[in-house]
């Protein structure tokens, strides 16, 4: 009964037999994992800039706010999300529940303060003799927020990087919104839960392993675009 | 080259799990011993091909299952918890609640056996572990299982020993709870399908063994529940459809032929 070797052995065979269940998640995982992280960066990255850039009454507030929802239990992500797309609640009308897109909406919530709390961090951060220099060159205000996030990128960069790291291996939000629906809904994290659950230790770990060498594969991706980028 | 061939693969099976999704699917709310035993997976492909109905599953507890049909998440529950689902039709959550197949419980403990239970009754065999005190597994997670336990308890007359030291709650799945019972020597109550699914994984060498078994008490039945017409949105012509299928025949001799490791797991006992 050895788990690792065995879920080793287990986690090759499901990938070079391309097993049509393992890619049905992964492929699950690749997508709600997108949605989130573009919802999470579309709010996120406009309102940390305004948040880190502007200086204005209760901003102090936001910004704690904001840091302590960074510690918002995903199990209470999911039973809000719940609550809100369940057939009789306020947003039931949607049909969200139990899909990839609902599943995106709770990862955002999950994601979406990771982005906005460190792109506001980097922001803040960069010399302040950047904005002066370039409001005296004549930068409009839209100049000014892309030469402020050119000069944050990598800040931001890490920003994604966490709110990915996050948002691919997150369990309850998925299992809770998603209802781990066999070819639809089972996420790989989703999958890992039940194998436990079934007592195929094996099985799990094999998948676990599945998930971090495509966290890797995304990672590396990153790291190529990056090196285009010429940094 | 390659790279692009596995692209295209990849491709084709996206399209072809796309088009497989387009025949009517209903969303059953159902508890983890129907999925994890595997009688799902085994009976969907006979329900596709009988009924054209792609059957699709949400498998949690049976408290959480029953949340679901009453926020009409599903479209139809098939879950084990008689005295529950009747108070879930009493208020009107359900429209009709029909038996259609059972398992059953059994005690099981380490072969130790240190409170001296074994061939004895259900109430009895608690008792007598009240009485040693000997460590007890509780799912505590109110499911169908922990519904049963808490409710043996009650009718061997005794208090569920929610605060005693020696009854571990564990609030997860029977086959974590089974892993846990192992590990610590203490009894537990399981539907025989996770017990026989546990077994052949520990091929005997866990330590545990059953100790009660057959009693009327540990009966498990299962009911389908269709949902009232206040639930709108949802199928109810093919759960109308899936439930005859389950009630039919056909369907129930289905269920008594899905074995795991060659032991027939469920006894189907629909009206006729």
């Amino acid at each position: 009964m050895d788990y690792f070797s065995e879920g080793l052995a287990k986690a090759v065979q499901l990938l070079l037999s391309l097993d049509p269940e393992t890619f049905s998640a992964v492929w699950a995982t690749a997508e709600v994992t997108a949605l989130a992280l573009a919802g999470s960066l579309i709010m996120g990255l406009p309102l940390g800039f305004a948040l880190g850039h502007f200086r204005f009454p209760g901003r102090r507030a936001v910004r704690l706010f904001m840091d302590w929802m960074l510690s918002l239990p995903t199990v209470v992500i999911g039973l809000i999300v719940y609550a809100l797309f369940t057939t009789r609640g306020p947003l039931g009308e949607w049909g969200f529940l139990f899909t990839i897109p609902g599943m995106a909406v709770g990862l955002t919530l999950l994601g979406l303060p990771i982005i906005l709390t460190m792109t506001a961090t980097a922001v803040e951060s960069t010399d302040v003799r950047l904005t002066e220099t370039l409001l005296s060159l004549g930068a409009d205000r839209t100049q000014l927020l892309f030469a402020t996030l050119s000069e944050a990128r990598f800040a931001m960069a890490l920003a994604s990087a966490s709110a990915f790291g996050r948002i691919v291996s997150e369990v309850g939000i998925a299992m809770m919104v998603g209802g781990n629906i066999k070819w639809q809904t089972r996420t790989i994290t989703t999958a890992i839960a039940l194998e436990t659950g079934r007592g195929e230790f094996a099985t799990g770990i094999a998948l676990g392993i599945v998930l971090m060498l495509v966290a890797l594969v995304v990672n590396l991706f990153v790291a190529l675009l990056r090196r285009r980028a010429g940094s | 080259m390659r790279k692009f061939s596995l692209v295209l693969t990849l491709i084709a099976l996206l399209v072809f799990a796309g088009s497989a999704a387009a025949a009517e699917s209903i969303l059953v709310g159902t508890t983890t011993s129907t999925a994890d035993t595997g009688l799902l997976d085994y009976l969907a492909p006979k329900i596709l091909k009988d009924t054209g109905l792609e059957m699709r599953w949400i498998a949690v507890g049976t408290g959480q299952a029953l949340e679901h049909g009453k926020n009409c998440d599903v479209d139809i529950l098939m879950v084990h918890a008689p005295a529950a689902e009747k108070k879930f039709i009493a208020e009107g959550h359900g429209l009709n609640r029909t038996e259609f197949m059972f398992n059953d419980f059994v005690l099981v403990g380490p072969a130790k056996d240190p409170a001296n239970i074994k061939g004895k009754s259900a109430a009895e065999a608690l008792k007598a572990v009240e009485a040693k005190q000997a460590f007890f597994a509780s799912r505590g997670d109110d499911s169908g299982t922990d519904k049963r336990e808490k409710s043996l308890w009650k009718n061997a007359g005794l208090v569920v020993p929610d605060k005693a030291p020696w009854y571990i709650q564990v609030g997860q799945g029977m086959m974590m709870t089974l892993r846990i019972s192992a590990e610590r020597g203490a009894y537990t109550l399981t539907d025989r399908g996770t017990w026989i699914a546990y077994e052949a994984k520990e091929q005997g060498k866990s330590g545990l063994v059953i100790l009660s078994e057959g009693d009327q008490a540990l009966r498990n039945q299962y009911s389908i529940i269709l949902l009232p017409p206040t639930c709108s949105k949802i199928k109810h012509e093919a759960a109308r459809k899936l439930q005859a299928w389950f009630l039919s025949p056909v369907g129930q001799k289905a269920i008594a032929d899905f074995k795991l490791q060659g032991k027939q797991l469920f006894t189907p006992n629909a009206a006729k």
